[in-house]
């Protein structure tokens, strides 16, 4: 493997492990939902590397586009970007941090005893995953499973509005003030 | 390049995302935290799609963004249903339900 290859693939893992670690420890929301965006942008990146240049787009538009224009949105609709530092729970970081450390060691022994294949992607000809293989796939083998998503999707956005609608005024007290008679 | 750079890059996001639900105590930040996990098994669904040279991986990717945005959707709406009820959205402050 060439030098600049390795020197390509080190570049890419370390911007999305730096934008992980500011994800997690930037204590503005906004700043954590920008280093969101651009580990999104990063692993599109590592998609089209991997041959499935349609599925970099999809992260791109439907990630790092819409679903952080939510984020966003609903941050500065709160006016939570800095929340006032409140006493954790007694003992909860030290737990996390070691919760998180052994679910690491558990993946590394795992993938050291079970031996990892080496080589990925073998020269991906660049028919192999074309918008229109994927979408041979997805309107025949994956038919039902596309419109199951549908209907998840509606019933999304069915409950999101919903949940978020204003309560329905009194009937009585919905009714226009009367204007009082008389006066001036 | 070696599979086991997309394994070891994946894990590495999955527990980064374990350590922002764990610790972050604002439920906006613990959200994104957990799209960070699901980007971790996107990324590995791919590569193994590509080392095997088969379309499904991609395919599940396809589905499992779709369902995350629906996810997303409803999560943030909790969050403003809640924020409207009790005008706060600290996540140690929603323990209601707490015996």
């Amino acid at each position: 493997m060439s030098l600049g290859l390795i020197f390509m693939y080190s570049a890419l893992a370390l911007v999305v492990v730096v934008s992980g670690i500011g994800l997690i420890t930037s204590r503005n929301a906004i700043y954590a939902a920008l280093f969101l965006v651009l580990n999104f942008i990063t692993v599109a990146l590592l998609y089209i590397v991997l041959g499935a240049p349609f599925i970099a787009l999809a992260q791109v538009t439907v990630y790092a586009g819409s679903i952080m224009v939510l984020f966003l949105f609903v941050i500065m609709l709160l006016g939570a970007e800095q929340l006032p530092i409140a006493e954790p729970l007694r003992g909860q970081r030290v737990l996390g941090i070691l919760l998180a450390a052994a679910f690491l060691a558990e993946m590394v022994l795992f993938v050291l005893l079970r031996g990892a294949p080496t080589v990925a992607g073998q020269a991906v000809s660049p028919e192999f995953s074309t918008p229109t293989t994927i979408g041979m796939l997805l309107f025949e083998r994956y038919l039902l499973p596309f419109e199951m998503t549908a209907g998840v999707l509606l019933a999304a956005t069915v409950g999101a509005i919903f949940m978020t609608r204003q309560p329905r005024p009194d009937r009585k007290g919905a009714l226009p003030a009367v204007p009082e008679e008389g006066k001036e | 390049m070696p599979m086991s750079y997309f394994i070891g890059l994946s894990v590495v996001m999955f527990a980064m995302g374990i350590l922002g639900v764990l610790l972050r105590r604002n439920p906006l930040v613990v959200f994104m935290s957990l799209e960070l996990m699901f980007n971790s098994a996107n990324l590995l669904f791919v590569a193994f799609s590509a080392y095997h040279q088969v379309l499904d991986g991609q395919l599940f990717v396809f589905f499992v963004m779709t369902t995350a945005a629906a996810e997303v959707a409803v999560g943030l709406a909790l969050i403003v249903a809640v924020f409207k009820a009790k005008r706060t959205i600290d996540l140690d402050q929603m323990s209601s339900l707490k015996g």
